[in-house]
């Protein structure tokens, strides 16, 4: 084991704020992964008509005007909701803090295509001149737009942006929070991911023509990382934001503390735009055990990439399985399979629906997988049913994107 | 339009555009913004609505005159008069 590190190099976790399509807080969350309720629903987008996906259905008016939220985005609002629920979550007063020593780092896939495609289909009714061209356009789509709501909403004047790295979004929003404590940039993270991508048609389009957006009948099981009739993404929106803090801070107050962070890790594949590299996802979890001075041996779950696509998901359960073995220790679940991909959240909104393993001892299961694929052999894989286990000390969290970018999170039941 | 339709067109304009302001108590001859919580950028949207909705052009040496509701009302009359 590592030795032990100082409590003002160490960051934990106090407070969680969620929106998923099954539960707008990490109680509501839980309850749906334990019970097998999927968020997946039908819904209708401008050119493509009917398609499934993961909606979230918060109260964006508990903690917007009408007017805000007018004239922000979808992101914006969800990520305000996330990081006023997490601020709540942790008993924090804002009015008490420094503000200036809080950060908002926040991951996304992409940000401002679903802007840009209204301000085009609204200047289309006027036979495109640019002169109704939205006031608003710029401001709704610059990349920082989602934390940048969340300081304006809150009055946090330290640093914020978001972190553009695909579908490992939420990771890395987590990872980059816990760097800027580490390096006493500021006192308080609130870290996550976000995604508006269910207002894209160009998202539903873009997986659909590269043969990857997945169909069923019934919407709730249309995302089966794993399972043999698989057949693509379901996009979904949400967020989840993180507060971060340094031990030494969180002990002092007294605060409630869900997990410290030990290991992470960022590399890339360097090989192709879409396919994963399950070299270098191997590479990434040695990576974060390094960093976390463990071995596979101590990860007591597992929370999967697998998104649903055929080509990706027996990629990642090769990289767990030359990791893990045959017979691993670990046991492995996925959430994609009940909320969809939720795209810049899904690194944060997964590992939070997880973290209530450490106190309950229970893992969420994969839903939907009627015939494992004899191209994803995962054992100790908990299907369809949550299992109660006697361990549960660290949570490895993969999430992985377009363009090769490859993050692990490795959390810790918290010990002082 | 008659006056006082101009005057409740641009009342549910601004209705629109600031959905959280009470506009009951608005006073015709005191600047809009000092009644309400109206930005710049809230201001811009009037000047879309009346684009987007009537063909109305207000080029940007005039937008003083849209300072008051009053004012507002008396600029766009001429225009509005024939919708």
């Amino acid at each position: 084991m590592a030795a032990k590190k100082p409590n003002e190099t160490r960051i934990v976790i106090t407070g969680v704020g969620l929106t998923a399509p099954n539960g707008n807080n990490l109680a509501e969350f839980r309850k749906s992964l334990l019970a097998g309720k999927s968020g997946i629903q039908k819904s209708n987008i401008r050119y493509m008509g009917e398609v499934l996906a993961g909606i979230c259905h918060f109260d964006p008016l508990k903690y917007q005007k009408k007017k805000e939220l007018r004239r922000g985005t979808r992101a914006g609002s969800i990520a305000i909701y996330c990081a006023q629920e997490a601020i709540a979550d942790a008993k924090l007063d804002l009015a008490c803090l420094d503000k200036s020593r809080i950060g908002v780092y926040l991951g996304i896939t992409e940000h401002g295509t679903v802007e840009t495609e209204n301000e085009i289909y609204e200047i289309k009714q006027f036979d495109y001149n640019v002169k109704y061209w939205s006031h608003h356009h710029n401001p709704r789509v610059v990349a920082n737009n989602p934390a940048g709501e969340v300081t304006l909403n809150l009055g946090i004047t330290g640093p914020h942006y978001t972190l553009g790295a695909a579908c490992a979004g939420g990771n890395i929003g987590l990872i980059q929070g816990l760097q800027m404590l580490l390096l006493n940039e500021v006192d308080l993270a609130l870290s996550g991911g976000v995604s508006e991508s269910t207002g894209s048609f160009g998202i539903f389009a873009g997986f659909k023509s590269e043969g990857a957006l997945a169909s069923h009948p019934d919407p709730e099981k249309a995302c089966r990382p794993f399972d043999k009739d698989r057949n693509g993404v379901v996009v979904s929106e949400g967020g989840c934001v993180f507060v971060l803090e340094r031990l030494s801070d969180a002990l002092k107050r007294g605060a409630k503390i869900y997990s410290e962070i030990v290991g992470y890790s960022i590399n890339s594949d360097a090989t192709d735009f879409i396919f994963p590299s399950a070299e270098r996802q191997v590479e990434c979890m040695k990576l974060a055990f390094n960093k976390a001075g463990i071995s596979p041996e101590d990860i007591d779950i597992i929370n999967t990439h697998g998104t649903g696509t055929i080509e990706g998901d027996p990629i990642e359960c090769q990289a767990i399985r030359e990791i893990f073995g045959e017979h691993p220790h670990a046991y492995m679940n996925n959430t994609k399979s009940f909320i969809g991909h939720t795209m810049g959240a899904a690194g944060a909104l997964e590992l939070a629906g997880n973290l209530p393993s450490f106190e309950d001892y229970v893992v969420h299961p994969t839903i939907n997988l009627d015939h494992l694929d004899p191209e994803c052999p995962l054992n100790n894989l908990v299907i369809n049913e949550p299992k109660r286990i006697d361990k549960v000390d660290y949570i490895l969290n993969n999430s992985f994107g377009m363009l090769g970018i490859n993050s692990v999170v490795i959390a810790k039941r918290f010990e002082e | 339009m008659t006056k006082e339709e101009i005057k409740s067109t641009i009342l549910e304009i601004i209705a629109q555009i600031i959905p959280d302001e009470d506009l009951s108590d608005l006073k015709g001859d005191i600047p809009i913004r000092e009644q309400v919580e109206l930005d710049s950028m809230d201001f811009l949207d009037i000047i879309m609505e009346l684009r987007k909705r009537y063909g109305i052009e207000v080029p940007e040496d005039d937008y003083v005159q849209l300072a008051t509701l009053d004012g507002s009302v008396a600029y766009l009359e001429p225009r509005m008069k024939e919708l």
